[in-house]
């Protein structure tokens, strides 16, 4: 048998030598290769991009990107590696991990478990993940893009809208567009904080939103109304439906 | 272990803190008003009796509190009760004496004895007013001793300290000895009685402590600029002043971040105050934690209850920097008469 390639991950340089040297006392027992070590999400992610792993042992409390969404963008991958977290104590992240059911190592690691964990190295579901996710009362940071076989992260404090086409979703920042596979639904709840919905098909970023306008159409008659963001030259329509709760949002923003 | 709260001493007021300075002319001159308002049947009857109510106290007032301020020192090294004897004996000498030379000048003066049982009766009321108010202040010294003992117990430091120290006992036996006896003093701190008053020096030494620890973990990205050169190291604080913000600002400043970040710590001596500057990088969704807010809150009260209104502690976001400010009176260690329970100043049987 193949030994194990292993990715670890935490942003604290003492920690990924501890688990190395614990990993090192069970390699008798489960014959393992350590391929790399990253010290945050992306950086992981861009490595998991280059080479092969089999499995990913990371930390869930990390800057910028936690592990529990690092495994939500790894799972959407072609062919993902498995994933084992590890934790000091991330009160919610634990109570998230049991209601759901996956497995997790708590820091300090004991060899005993660990080779447990390795040998079970079995991969959770990107539905457990979601559940997780949403039980630890926590939102993505980036939206993950894939593009020409590479994954591409999106801040989600740069997007200023996203827009439902046909099967996809569009992404604007300031810069491009970027298109994702996920429901706009989905996105509205998961970031209700960030983005208002200002029509069926469009959800518009809370911090970019600058104004409205009436809006006229070609034989003169009034269509209703537009909303303006920041850095953005595009009006987008608010349907008559949405309006009353974006004029509300923009009377609380303006005074 | 140390005994529990009640056995607080009770301290008397430091009659040469502008608040509690401040506090006594207030109360006397209200009660002179409330007397004035008693007498007079209009508003012109009320000024006029004010004003002779006031020209009866005010001498007397400002000369007591000029003996309080001189006799301070030695106040302080009482204990509460003598203190307070010695307090009411010299009010009512001041008092008799400072009558006795208006007598000379102005015939009309009023009798000397009343005056001085008004004056021992103000004296009295105040002293149960300070009391009471050190009384009320009493429980945030407990709480931040049951905070800081939670935060330390912020199970997300202690794992992965003790995961840190686990990482250096094969290859560093030395530095996993010395980070575990960092470790043991920050906790033998923090289960302390912080009541009393210590030494800038020793709280300065229990927030290098904590920094070491915090660097075994996080390596290079936590860089600490200090500018303690002109701090003055007999300066008394109370305990956990510095070591909590510190933590806070590693916790919210530097972990959220991918590259290094910097926490400043200046400390210096300005004439009769001592100023503190903390700053770390700003993270906006990270500073505004119910954990910051609360620790903050527990110091300006433990300032408040120890200094009064002579310090101060503000806040600030400049830019991408987030800065606390603390301005406090300098008190020389020496002044204490009584052993601090800890500290360079005497060694404590828990030493």
């Amino acid at each position: 048998m193949n030994p194990l390639r292993l990715l670890l991950v935490d942003d604290e340089a003492p920690a990924r030598e501890r688990l190395r040297e614990v990993l090192g006392d069970v390699a008798a027992a489960v014959p393992h290769v350590v391929v790399g070590e990253a010290a945050n999400g992306p950086a992981a992610l861009a490595f998991l991009q280059e080479r092969r792993v089999d499995l990913v042992l990371v930390d869930i409390h990390m800057p910028q990107m936690s592990g529990i969404e690092f495994a939500r963008h790894v799972l959407r991958m072609p062919d993902p590696p498995g994933i084992i977290f590890v934790t000091a104590y991330d009160q919610h992240a634990v109570h998230a991990f049991e209601v759901n059911a996956l497995d997790y190592l708590l820091k300090p690691v004991r060899a005993a478990r660990l080779q447990v964990a390795l040998q079970k190295a079995r991969m959770a579901t990107a539905e457990q993940l979601q559940n997780a996710a949403a039980a630890a009362g926590e939102a993505r940071r980036f939206l993950s893009v894939s593009e020409r076989g590479r994954i591409l992260l999106v801040p989600l404090a740069d997007v200023l809208y996203l827009k439902a086409e046909l099967k996809y979703v569009t992404v604007r920042t300031r810069e491009r567009e970027y298109v994702i596979e996920e429901s706009l639904t989905r996105l509205e709840q998961e970031f209700a904080e960030l983005f208002v919905r200002i029509h069926r098909s469009c959800l518009v970023a809370r911090r970019y939103l600058r104004g409205c306008e009436r809006v006229v159409d070609a034989s003169g008659e009034e269509a209703g109304w537009a909303v303006l963001l920041d850095g953005c030259e595009e009006r987008l329509p608010v349907s008559r439906r949405q309006w009353p709760a974006v004029k509300a949002l923009l009377a609380a923003g303006t005074a | 272990m140390p005994t529990r709260s009640a056995a607080t001493p009770d301290v008397l007021p430091d009659l040469r803190n502008l608040g509690v300075l401040a506090r006594i002319l207030i109360a006397v001159n209200g009660a002179a008003f409330f007397a004035a308002t008693v007498h007079a049947h209009s508003f012109a009857e009320l000024v006029e009796q004010f004003l002779g109510i006031a020209l009866a106290v005010e001498p007397a007032l400002l000369a007591a509190l000029v003996a309080l301020w001189l006799l301070n020192p030695v106040l302080q090294r009482l204990p509460y009760w003598r203190g307070l004897a010695l307090i009411a004996v010299t009010v009512v000498l001041v008092t008799l004496g400072v009558q006795r030379l208006l007598a000379m000048v102005d015939a009309s003066a009023p009798e000397m004895l009343r005056g001085a049982a008004y004056a021992l009766l103000a004296t009295g009321l105040l002293a149960g007013y300070f009391h009471l108010r050190e009384r009320a202040f009493s429980p945030a010294l407990s709480e931040a001793r049951l905070q800081a003992l939670q935060a330390r117990i912020r199970p997300h430091f202690l794992f992965n300290t003790i995961n840190a120290v686990l990482s250096l006992i094969r290859k560093d036996a030395r530095r996993a000895e010395a980070a575990l006896e960092d470790l043991a003093e920050l906790y033998r701190q923090v289960m302390a009685d912080n009541k009393k008053l210590v030494t800038l020096e020793h709280e300065l030494a229990l927030t290098r402590q904590y920094l070491n620890l915090e660097q075994l973990r996080l390596g290079s990205r936590l860089r600490v600029d200090w500018r303690t050169e002109k701090a003055p190291m007999d300066a008394l604080v109370p305990p956990l002043l510095l070591q909590p913000l510190v933590e806070n600002a590693v916790y919210h400043g530097i972990e959220p971040g991918i590259e290094p970040g910097t926490i400043e710590i200046a400390i210096a001596r300005l004439r009769d105050r001592v100023q503190f500057r903390l700053r770390n990088p700003y993270h906006v969704d990270h500073q505004h934690r119910q954990g910051n807010r609360i620790a903050l809150a527990n110091i300006r009260e433990r300032l408040a209850l120890h200094f009064d209104v002579e310090a101060t502690l503000k806040t600030e976001v400049r830019g991408e920097v987030y800065e606390i400010r603390i301005d406090l009176p300098y008190k020389k260690a020496e002044e204490l008469s009584q052993p601090l329970s800890f500290g360079p100043i005497t060694l404590g049987p828990q030493r």
